[in-house]
């Protein structure tokens, strides 16, 4: 049961692991020794803090009991290798706690770029980036972690920690990246969050009390990079199309957790504050300049959002933003959305004439999305037999429940409307 | 993602053909399964793993009309068993390819590698596939 005193106490934590990890790991130089002693801090707070009350500098306490959590390792470390010294023993017993005020810290939100910068590090495989960033800078603890990917608590411990060795070994410095380095660290940070955000993306919230709102902890993150990058129209945009995606969390399913697609949806229920904080964030974005992916996606879900009915929807906006975007990216996703947004357009032979340019694609030849693109296209064109067909191989080949029964549903439909 | 990995065995005499091979053979075998266990369990990817019991000890059941319990078996004459599996959670579909032709190179008799058949299932997931194209969300 979680109490009021609690839940302040769990969010000033959150917000508080990243700055004190980022000193932490700055002082000791050692990034994985620094994360178990304020992980374990983090832990020592969130059980004495409900109790005891909220310390005059939780910043400073946070500090104090790593660093000595730190001391203790090392020295049970040297005691294992018989180096131990027994003074040092002696002097930490009488050390007396007082926390040291926060400007003795110097923290800054630089220390909390550098974290993210190196818990998405291109050293380490998408999901080893994705553990250490939530445990890392989340502040969230392994369980929490473990829950959401629905993996035991001892593959996620072990997954955290082989993503701390992999720094360790690839010599990684604690320190900010140069200014070479920097689009592209920048971009494997972006690109993390994202994944965090996607992972969120759950079909039946009233089967998921017990899940982690990864969601919501990856809007958390990225409002925090936003505050330390402000001019960065990606970090802005990025922002933006998880605000202006999450708004329609309450829409997209059903009673039952089943998909209810963009065009289907009471647009009634969708979070109007959201929407607005989204499209402000995209207009600055776009004011500012250069305009990179992640700027253009959420232009492209502010039109959505935009329109109150799905008939106001401006489709040649639309195409025309998605022609943007594939000219930047190779992702085949992109070029599926295109043909959509053409159809809209153009009517759906223009849009299955792009997807028969498409078969011919390494990356999507196969892939269950073809399938399902071409089946939406041949229902608009009234060809209810083609569309039936592709909307079964789609639902075969996809590896997610909802959207399987939600292929299957249109097959359903659709043979319905043939038989009758 | 997640996958199932399902290790099939000729299982002609109704007991695993293991039970025959020498003590080295044995533990040789014994020992790769511990060594892959603990590698798949290091990097962080083993979600859980079983070894089933032989196929003599195994029963198909089928509910009768009264909804009560019909079983049947076991079946010493089938020709492949599953004997165990494993689900793993692994950043891509090359990387399961890689772990279950290392299972199915499993040391046999005298050493040689087995390599078995070792099915592999994508798990589904309930959540929708985030690549999906704006239409579908």
């Amino acid at each position: 049961m979680s109490t009021d005193a609690d839940e302040t106490a769990e969010h000033l934590l959150r917000e508080l692991a990243p700055q004190v990890l980022g000193v932490v790991a700055r002082k000791c130089g050692d990034f994985a020794d620094a994360e178990d002693a304020v992980q374990e801090a983090l832990i020592a707070a969130a059980t004495q803090w409900p109790a005891a009350g909220i310390p005059m500098n939780p910043r400073g306490w946070l500090f104090s009991v790593a660093m000595r959590r730190l001391k203790d390792h090392v020295r049970s470390e040297s005691a294992r290798r018989r180096r131990e010294d027994e003074v040092a023993n002696e002097q930490t017993h009488n050390e007396p706690f007082s926390p040291p005020a926060d400007a003795e810290l110097g923290v800054t939100g630089d220390d909390t770029l550098v974290l993210l910068f190196m818990c998405c590090h291109r050293a380490l495989s998408p999901s080893s980036a994705v553990a250490l960033t939530l445990r890392a800078v989340g502040g969230l603890t392994t369980a929490e972690i473990a829950s959401a990917f629905l993996v035991p608590e001892a593959t996620m411990a072990q997954r955290i920690s082989r993503a701390k060795q992999s720094i360790k070994s690839s010599g990684v410095a604690f320190r900010m990246p140069t200014d070479d380095e920097r689009a592209d660290r920048l971009s494997s940070v972006l690109h993390v969050l994202y994944l965090i955000f996607n992972e969120g993306y759950t079909s039946s919230e009233g089967l998921e009390l017990n899940r982690t709102d990864l969601s919501g902890e990856a809007i958390r993150l990225t409002r925090m990079l936003h505050a330390l990058m402000p001019n960065n129209g990606e970090v802005t945009g990025l922002l933006a199309l998880m605000l202006l995606t999450d708004a329609r969390r309450a829409a997209r399913t059903g009673a039952r957790g089943e998909l209810i697609p963009l065009d289907e949806q009471d647009r009634s229920l969708w979070d109007r504050q959201m929407i607005g904080e989204g499209i402000a964030l995209v207009s600055d974005a776009f004011a500012a300049g250069a305009v990179g992916p992640y700027q253009i996606q959420a232009a492209i879900a502010a039109i959505h959002d935009e329109s109150a009915r799905v008939e106001d929807t401006d489709w040649p906006q639309i195409m025309a933003l998605y022609g943007l975007l594939k000219r930047m990216s190779d992702n085949p996703m992109v070029a599926l959305s295109y043909a959509i947004a053409a159809a809209m357009v153009d009517g759906p032979a223009a849009g299955l004439a792009l997807l028969s340019e498409l078969d011919t694609d390494e990356k999507l030849r196969g892939h269950y999305r073809l399938d399902a693109v071409r089946a939406h296209l041949y229902e608009m064109a009234g060809d209810e037999e083609r569309a039936i067909l592709h909307y079964r191989a789609a639902a075969d080949g996809t590896a997610s429940v909802p959207e399987r029964d939600y292929l299957n549903m249109k097959a359903a439909r659709a043979r319905d409307r043939s038989d009758a | 993602m997640k996958y199932m990995m399902m290790m099939n065995t000729p299982a002609g005499t109704g007991d695993y053909q293991i039970n025959n091979w020498s003590p080295d053979d044995f533990t040789a075998h014994i020992a790769f399964m511990h060594e892959f266990n603990r590698r798949i369990t290091d990097a962080g990817e083993m979600v859980a793993c079983e070894g089933l019991t032989p196929p003599a000890q195994a029963r198909l059941v089928r509910a009768g009309k009264d909804g009560r319990p019909i079983t049947d078996g076991p079946f010493p004459e089938t020709k492949e068993f599953l004997a165990g599996f494993w689900i793993i959670d692994v950043d891509s579909a090359a990387r399961a390819y890689e772990l279950a032709a290392a299972v199915s190179a499993a040391p046999g008799p005298g050493g040689a590698p087995l390599n078995m058949a070792v099915e592999l299932r994508p798990i589904m997931s309930d959540r929708p596939d985030p690549s999906a194209p704006k239409l579908a969300r």
